[in-house]
């Protein structure tokens, strides 16, 4: 027999992958299908209720029936199935890639064992107003893992209500805007600051919540400027929203000093956690002096991305601020558990009913396999894979890691690729194209570009070395092609479900097409 | 504690040997020297105090399942409850496909990392944006909560006013939200409603519309599960005032009702949980807003939103963001309110949900519905002392049962019927004391008609 197995190794290193994306040339939805055919068969009323009804239309006025049946698909059920599962291959999950290249995603392994408790019946098949009597194994799951986030953040209460991260972002600037009000101080105490490397979201929802926002850039060794803060705080200052480490994966190490220079101007401190991942057991919310904090259940506490959510939020504040949190609450009065909804100072709802349910029964799960000594595991490996990605990414020609050089970084880091760019014209979004090409995913960075030519690795402590050794050899691989064959890089992708993409349509309000009935409205038939 | 070191499943650089070598590698001596900047005096002292760990997955399932078996499910109690989160039937294929590794686990590629992501949004917005007969739909925000108070929001931009008046029927919950959301911008009037039908008073409307109101909501059907039948009358005094008109509506109602841009909505929104999303507790909600395609309307958006678009390739669909600019991803605090992790997977499996029922299925399931919950409605209102035509309008499938002609409380009612398996109807006594001991029943197409003579003789036995 021939040894296939050698073939597959180069100077005893494995050779990439010869991947290729799934392509189905999957046509869209509305071209499949015969009218008359069925997905699904809808049960239909006994005749004794018929007979007893008559028509189950009378009394709504004909302007408020349904004149034209709306133009969805007419398909079979095998046919639907067929078509969502081609177009599920044709999406890079984090099941299967090394999925580091999704910086500040967090993109860690979700444990199957967590999503097959959260489909049994008694998480799925729960109605929120139940009686609380129905509900104690649900609630005391949130009651438990409330305790576990009071641990771990040192804060005293937590909502698990908020949706995911952004949406717990803005609990917290909401419940500064209330904390002042109720000291009447509102309408003087209108901006809060925050950094550039700090999550977008945080000055957005600073913004909604109805805040002028001060962004502060960092000190030229790359960290937040503490003198920058101190010349922005005042008597108008509701607050600080920081992430820490920043974006960067640089860990602030004056965070607590931010937090006294902001209390001393009468602020709030509020802590974006959703970088906490490298950080659990370590240090905490309580420690740095934060009044707020919030985690994302979806990052940190591995519960899937799905696409984009659901996901889920946790906001967690100080005794004195507790009075705000959005209602209910859930407690135990020592022989059960129950809603309480006696805030009167609430800040009011977030979301329906007491938040993502099903992910916090996920996150609780994966916290309870791994227990403290499991939780500070996972956040030294997963700075020890960042450190050991970091130092073979550096080795690549044309890569950077600005700012705190030298210096390690937490769980992630924003490399620059301004030299190779300066070298071959080729951008980092081009590097993320072609990256592609081999089965990864490459992000940029948030913007703004602060860092040029970003890209930002998050390795999580999913993956082994052999893994990162794979893909540091695959963006290697990449930058190489900068240098050598930058048409290669330019044309990419080559290996993708599709070709290049015009861009144009989808910025000129005359031809973007949001859903289907606008493409048939606004297609050139020539 | 356990008896030996622990290489955990989960980090597979756990094992002792490939940490010590990937340490030598980058030259550390420890992890602790990746914590230099972080300053002793911010050092998390000792072991964090957590539960001890059920390492074992044998161990975890045991443990998690036996929480909740603590819990009874509405599939083995009867239930009528709704107010937004309904029980209706989750067609398999919809647990198939959100199941899948591939869309579980995906999050924010690029498209040609995960072309087939975004296509399946692309279509759930477009199959959207049929029932609703629009042509921009978003992908799906958090919940039918926020999109009401960002299609609010949305509305204060558009026509730069700051007052939106809102139906006084609307659920307190979502007032709430809507509440703390608009603060900041939007000045909050309330909407006298017709003492018989519910509906918006029209006369109220009429005085409180003027040049600095941007919108007039409401929910069709409401919260109180009456149908709003003066829609269009509605719309033709705000339009007049040059305000906007925002519906938040029942998607699984539009098979049969005709979609509020038909009675003058402009921005419709709610929430897609009925569409093949299990209850959970709460936990399937989704959120979509829609619009005409003027530029007006599509640049005040915050959500992502996904077009279709030629690639260099002839005959390939290719998809990607549209108006990328608009969002906090691009521009911060400049960009419209924010965008972020919301509930992208609940938006491809209503997708799924619409592709199996057709306009046929969604016309069957609301023919259902009507009959199942006008059936309840008739035979409820026939118990002695029970109203149930509290509201002299149309219902879709909620609608009021009063019980104070029985001079029994809903809360004791509900007591009773929970004894006997069945969780009864929202009790409405404390969101809306003018009602008085009132519940909010829900019947959809999974009941039979054994369910609901079942909950009446329960209903009898509690009050007689």
């Amino acid at each position: 027999m021939k040894n296939i197995t050698a073939e597959r190794y180069t100077n005893g290193k494995p050779n990439l992958r010869r991947f290729h994306q799934a392509r189905w040339d999957e046509p869209v939805i509305f071209e499949l299908g015969r009218p008359g055919q069925r997905g699904i068969l809808v049960p239909e009323a006994e005749a004794e209720i018929k007979s007893q009804v008559g028509d189950p239309l009378a009394g709504i006025p004909e302007s408020l029936r349904r004149e034209n049946p709306p133009h969805l698909p007419e398909m079979s059920q095998p046919a639907v199935l067929r078509h969502y599962v081609h177009l599920s291959q044709e999406t890079l999950g984090a099941d299967f890639n090394i999925d580091v290249g999704q910086g500040t995603c967090t993109m860690k392994y979700s444990p199957k064992v967590n999503d097959q408790l959260a489909r049994m019946p008694e998480m799925t098949e729960l109605h929120p107003l139940q009686d609380e009597g129905t509900v104690q194994g649900i609630l005391e799951i949130m009651y438990r893992f409330e305790k576990i986030l009071k641990e771990i953040s040192g804060l005293d209460r937590f909502t698990l209500q908020p949706g995911a991260g952004s949406a717990a972002i803005y609990t917290n600037a909401s419940i500064i805007r209330a904390y002042h009000a109720s000291r009447g101080e509102a309408e003087k105490r209108d901006e809060i600051i925050t950094t550039i490397f700090s999550h977008p979201s945080d000055a957005a929802c600073a913004k909604v919540a109805g805040y002028k926002v001060i962004t502060l850039y960092p000190d030229a060794d790359g960290y937040p400027d503490l003198e920058a803060l101190k010349a922005a705080v005042s008597e108008r200052t509701a607050g600080l929203l920081i992430t820490n480490p920043e974006d960067t994966g640089i860990f602030n190490p004056k965070i607590a000093e931010f937090t006294r220079v902001v209390h001393e101007a009468g602020g709030l401190c509020s802590y974006d956690q959703a970088n906490a991942n490298g950080i659990l057991g370590i240090t905490r919310a309580r420690e740095a002096g934060f009044d707020l904090c919030h985690f994302n259940l979806h990052k940190t506490f591995s519960t899937p991305h799905g696409c984009g959510g659901p996901g889920g939020g946790a906001t967690g504040v100080t005794k004195e601020l507790a009075r705000f949190l959005p209602a209910p609450l859930v407690d135990f009065d020592g022989g059960k558990y129950f809603l309480n909804y006696d805030l009167p100072e609430s800040i009011g709802k977030i979301r329906p009913f007491y938040g993502v349910a099903p992910a916090v029964l996920k996150a609780y799960a994966w916290v309870i396999a791994l227990g403290a000594d499991g939780l500070r595991e996972v956040a030294e490996v997963a700075v020890l894979n960042n450190n050991y990605l970091m130092h073979k990414i550096l080795s690549i020609r044309g890569a950077s890691a600005p700012y705190a050089t030298g210096k390690p970084r937490v769980e992630q880091v924003r490399y620059s690729w301004q030299k190779l760019f300066e070298d071959t014209g080729i951008h980092s979004d081009e590097l993320g194209i072609r990256a592609a090409d081999f089965g990864v995913h490459y992000w940029t960075s948030h913007h703004p570009y602060v860092i040029p030519e970003p890209c930002t690795l998050e390795p999580t402590e999913s993956y082994s070395k052999e893994e990162l050794d794979e893909y540091a050899a695959i963006i290697e691989q990449v930058a190489n092609e900068a240098y050598t064959d930058p048409d290669l890089v330019r044309t990419a992708p080559h290996n993708s479900t599709v070709h290049t993409i015009d861009h144009h349509p989808l910025d000129d309000p005359a031809q973007w097409c949001i859903t289907w009935r606008a493409y048939l409205r606004k297609t050139v038939i020539s | 504690m356990p008896s030996r070191k622990i290489v955990y499943p989960y980090i597979p650089n756990s094992e002792p040997a490939i940490r010590a070598a990937m340490l030598k590698e980058v030259g550390a001596a420890s992890v602790d020297e990746f914590y230099a900047n972080i300053p002793a005096a911010l050092r998390f002292k000792g072991r964090m105090n957590l539960p001890a760990p059920f390492l074992s997955e044998a161990a975890l399932r045991r443990h998690v399942e036996s929480l909740l078996r603590k819990n009874t499910t509405a599939q083995q109690h009867l239930n009528f409850l709704g107010a937004g989160c309904y029980q209706h039937h989750v067609p398999a294929v919809c647990d198939e496909v959100n199941q899948r590794g591939e869309f579980l686990t995906a999050y924010a590629g690029e498209p040609y990392d995960d072309h087939g992501r975004f296509q399946a949004l692309f279509e759930y917005c477009s199959m959207m944006g049929e029932l609703l007969e629009m042509d921009v739909v978003n992908v799906p925000t958090y919940d039918g909560f926020q999109a009401a108070a960002t299609a609010l929001r949305m509305a204060g931009r558009i026509t730069a006013r700051t007052r939106v008046l809102l139906a006084a029927t609307i659920g307190r919950d979502l007032l709430s939200k809507i509440r703390d959301y608009l603060k900041p911008e939007i000045e909050i009037v309330m909407l006298d409603c017709h003492p018989k039908t519910g509906g918006i008073d029209l006369q109220h409307l009429a005085s409180q519309l003027n040049s600095g109101t941007a919108a007039v909501f409401f929910e069709n059907p409401s919260y109180l599960g009456f149908l709003e039948t003066r829609g269009q009358e509605i719309a033709d005094l705000a339009h007049q005032h040059g305000a906007l008109i925002v519906v938040s509506v029942d998607p699984i109602s539009l098979g049969v009702l005709t979609p509020p841009v038909n009675y003058g909505a402009d921005i419709v929104c709610g929430d897609i949980q009925p569409l093949g999303m299990h209850m959970q507790f709460g936990g399937g909600q989704a959120g979509f807003i829609a619009s005409r395609d003027e530029e007006k309307f599509v640049m005040q958006y915050p959500s992502r939103l996904f077009g279709i678009a030629p690639t260099r390739v002839p005959g390939e669909y290719g998809f990607s963001d549209v108006a990328y600019e608009r969002t906090s991803f691009a521009k911060r605090e400049e960009g419209n309110e924010w965008v972020g992790t919301a509930a992208a997977l609940w938006g491809i499996t209503a997708g799924v949900y619409l592709a199996l029922m057709g306009p046929q299925g969604m016309k069957e399931i609301g023919e259902t519905i009507l009959y199942h919950s006008r059936y309840a409605k008739q035979e409820i209102g026939k118990i002695k002392g029970v109203r149930t035509d509290v509201f002299a309008a149309p219902h879709f499938k909620e609608f009021v049962v009063n019980f104070d002609g029985t001079g029994k409380k809903v809360a004791a009612i509900n007591k009773a019927l929970l004894k006997k398996g069945i969780f009864g109807g929202k009790d409405l006594s404390r969101e809306f004391p003018w009602l008085g001991q009132s519940a909010l029943y829900c019947v959809t197409e999974v009941h039979t008609k054994d369910d609901i003579d079942r909950l009446v003789s329960a209903l009898k036995e509690a009050l007689a």
